[in-house]
């Protein structure tokens, strides 16, 4: 069963009383919510995971809760709980939906320190992953979008996870957190994406998110291998260039990403040098999304 | 009882758990702090091949973080060995540190919030100087908090390196020196062990070890780590009562350091709890099985609360009141009625937030 089996009435009932509880690859979370204004985009969002059984383990128990006491009646807030803790400060209300995101990314974060947690995007053609480690602010989660409307498959938009053991990644399928121009971009680029309304004044400026692919999201579970790492940087005006890295600096970048190399000491050195074993490394400026693309597709002979 | 306490206490009865129960223990020993030590047990009694998946990767997960800290520890321990022995001050590892540090079994799977240390008082004003220089600070407190903690408290104003953000408690001694039992840290040092290989670096004696974690248990434990530190508790119990003589030398010892108090509530626990082996005898001298009287009573209430893991899944109604009266008891024990009052007032009229190093972390990640 998955999410759109279920109406929408269903839907909010769930995440009044018990939470809705979904698979996003390898992790299991219970969603609860008293906001009804989020249930109809969080249907279209998460359209296509699959639904749990009650008696399956849960890696995150979160909930989107309303501000406390007086706080509640002057202007409405948001607050992210995951099982009795609260890692932010709440948010205006309006933030809900973003919030649920950085949420759940935080809960992969913190406590996922047995695989690889890379700050990048990451999609697929067939079994082959393009990795793209970037800093917020180089067009990552853009590039990621068009590439995934473009018959690529979604893996991650914030967070790749590899796994220590083989050295795969493990796909999520989330939601794609696109930023400020970006949103307009993408919604020239894929009218048939579904994002949702931008909500605006967030601290990463206006946000919407848009909905991973049917396919993606089937398919989260097929094993990924990381084939290429990518950098990604939009300026205005560059014409699209594909520079390869030396693998020394590919390691620097993929380290400097790495959310955990720190915590997993040796283990974590390991992984991110067998990563840069096995791919091929560029630096790639573009300023035209078509173009980018087009670049990329040439990839996919390979893939 | 709750589920984690049951599996610490019987690891072989997890490979029966179902994936519901499951979550409910991984839940427990994270808001307990014990996800890895829970990961150590099992793996020493061999279940972890029989744990599922998910659950195995949140434990390999707390473990990770564990093993990291150990790591850290051990280098700052280095560092401050550099510091002190320029200035020829000795220094005592507490704690999580002396664990770590000394190899023992209580050091398994623990996770630290700070790396604790005892230096003589006379030298306590030299100590702060030589941290300075080497780049520890004062963490951010106000003039009332500064005063406060030099004033009345048993350590200095929690430091905190400037580069690599570790938290250092200087104490001198184990209690606050307002509060009504009063150990004599001379004692403590006099009695102190030199790590092999590092002249300067002590540890504890194994009973003064004991007492430090009992009394840091029953007087400043926060609900939160009360259980690990009771696991703490159960694991030198453990070791060290295997040792010739122990027992006798704890019981000495608590009575010439006046700390037969919180090793009778230690001693009381961790059997109840934790099924930790003690003598009959020295449970009976410890005067650990005592059941009747008031006082006894509401302190076995609020114990058997607060030593649970801090999750929803274990609290009851009586919960809530449970670590308000902790709280209290623990302010109480800490210093006299007119202190106490004129400490409560000045934080009531000037509600300052306190820094901690979790908080200014958060404050710059947003």
């Amino acid at each position: 069963m998955i999410v759109s089996n279920l109406t929408l009435s269903e839907l909010q009932s769930r995440l009044l009383g018990e939470g809705l509880t979904i698979a996003s690859g390898p992790f299991n979370f219970r969603l609860q919510s008293g906001f009804s204004d989020i249930v109809p985009d969080l249907a279209r969002l998460y359209a296509h995971h699959p639904l749990i059984t009650d008696d399956a383990f849960i890696d995150f128990h979160v909930a989107i809760e309303a501000g406390r006491g007086l706080r509640r009646w002057l202007g409405a807030q948001a607050r992210f709980v995951v099982d009795g803790v609260e890692p932010f400060t709440p948010l205006p209300q309006a933030q809900a939906l973003p919030m649920i995101e950085w949420g759940l990314n935080w809960c992969i974060s913190a406590y996922s320190q047995h695989v690889l947690v890379l700050h990048a995007a990451a999609v697929a053609r067939g079994n082959r992953a393009l990795i793209m480690p970037a800093p917020p602010g180089s067009g990552k989660s853009t590039l990621c979008a068009a590439l995934v409307n473009r018959g690529w498959r979604l893996l991650s938009d914030e967070l790749t996870i590899i796994r220590l053991d083989t050295g795969e990644i493990s796909g999520l399928a989330r939601p794609v957190n696109l930023k400020n121009a970006s949103i307009n971009v993408i919604r020239h680029f894929a009218p048939e994406a579904f994002l949702t309304k931008p909500v605006r004044d967030t601290v990463k400026g206006t946000v919407a998110l848009m909905a991973p692919s049917a396919q993606s999201v089937r398919d989260v579970g097929q094993a990924a291998q990381p084939y290429w790492v990518v950098l990604p940087h939009y300026r205005a005006g560059a014409s699209t260039a594909l520079v390869p890295m030396q693998t020394g600096a590919a390691f620097l970048q993929i380290a400097e990403n790495a959310m955990n190399y720190h915590v997993l000491g040796i283990r974590g050195f390991d992984a991110v040098g067998q990563l840069v074993d096995r791919c091929r490394h560029f630096n790639f400026e573009y300023s035209d999304l078509e173009e980018a693309i087009a670049q990329f597709d040439l990839f996919a002979p390979e893939g | 009882m709750a589920l984690l306490i049951t599996i610490l206490k019987n690891p072989e009865r997890a490979r029966h758990l179902c994936q519901r129960d499951w979550d409910v223990l991984i839940r427990q020993a994270r808001h307990a702090n014990l996800l890895g030590r829970l990961y150590r047990t099992l793996e020493s009694f061999g279940e972890l091949p029989f744990t599922q998946a998910r659950p195995h990767h949140h434990l390999l997960s707390g473990s990770a973080v564990a093993d990291r800290q150990h790591l850290i520890i051990k280098h700052e321990v280095g560092l401050l060995h550099q510091t002190f022995s320029r200035c020829n001050i000795p220094f005592i590892l507490l704690k999580g540190a002396a664990y770590v540090v000394a190899g023992l079994p209580a050091a398994r799977g623990r996770v630290f919030a700070d790396i604790d240390i005892l230096v003589p008082r006379a030298q306590l004003a030299n100590a702060e100087s030589a941290l300075m220089l080497t780049g520890w600070v004062s963490m951010a407190l106000d003039a009332y908090d500064q005063r406060y903690y030099r004033q009345w408290m048993h350590e200095l104003p929690a430091m905190q390196h400037m580069f690599r953000g570790t938290t250092l408690d200087v104490h001198h001694t184990i209690l606050p020196p307002t509060s009504r039992l009063k150990p004599d840290p001379a004692l403590l040092i006099e009695a102190s062990i030199e790590l092999p290989g590092m002249p300067g670096v002590r540890i504890l004696c194994p009973a003064d070890m004991v007492l430090h974690s009992a009394t840091h248990l029953f007087h400043e434990g926060e609900p939160d780590n009360l259980l690990r530190d009771l696991t703490d508790l159960d694991e030198l119990l453990r070791y060290f009562g295997a040792q010739d003589g122990f027992w006798n030398k704890l019981t000495t010892r608590a009575k010439l350091l006046q700390l037969g108090e919180p090793l009778r509530l230690a001693l009381r626990y961790t059997t109840r709890l934790l099924d930790t082996p003690v003598p009959a005898e020295v449970l009976q001298e410890a005067g650990a099985l005592e059941d009747s009287g008031i006082r006894q009573k509401l302190l076995d209430a609020i114990y058997l609360r607060v030593l649970q893991p801090q999750h929803s899944s274990t609290a009851d109604a009586l919960s809530p009141v449970a670590r308000k009266l902790l709280y209290i008891r623990s302010h109480w024990q800490r210093m006299p009625p007119h202190l106490l009052a004129c400490h409560l007032g000045h934080k009531a009229l000037f509600p300052h937030r306190v820094a901690s190093p979790q908080r200014i972390k958060d404050e710059k990640a947003h």
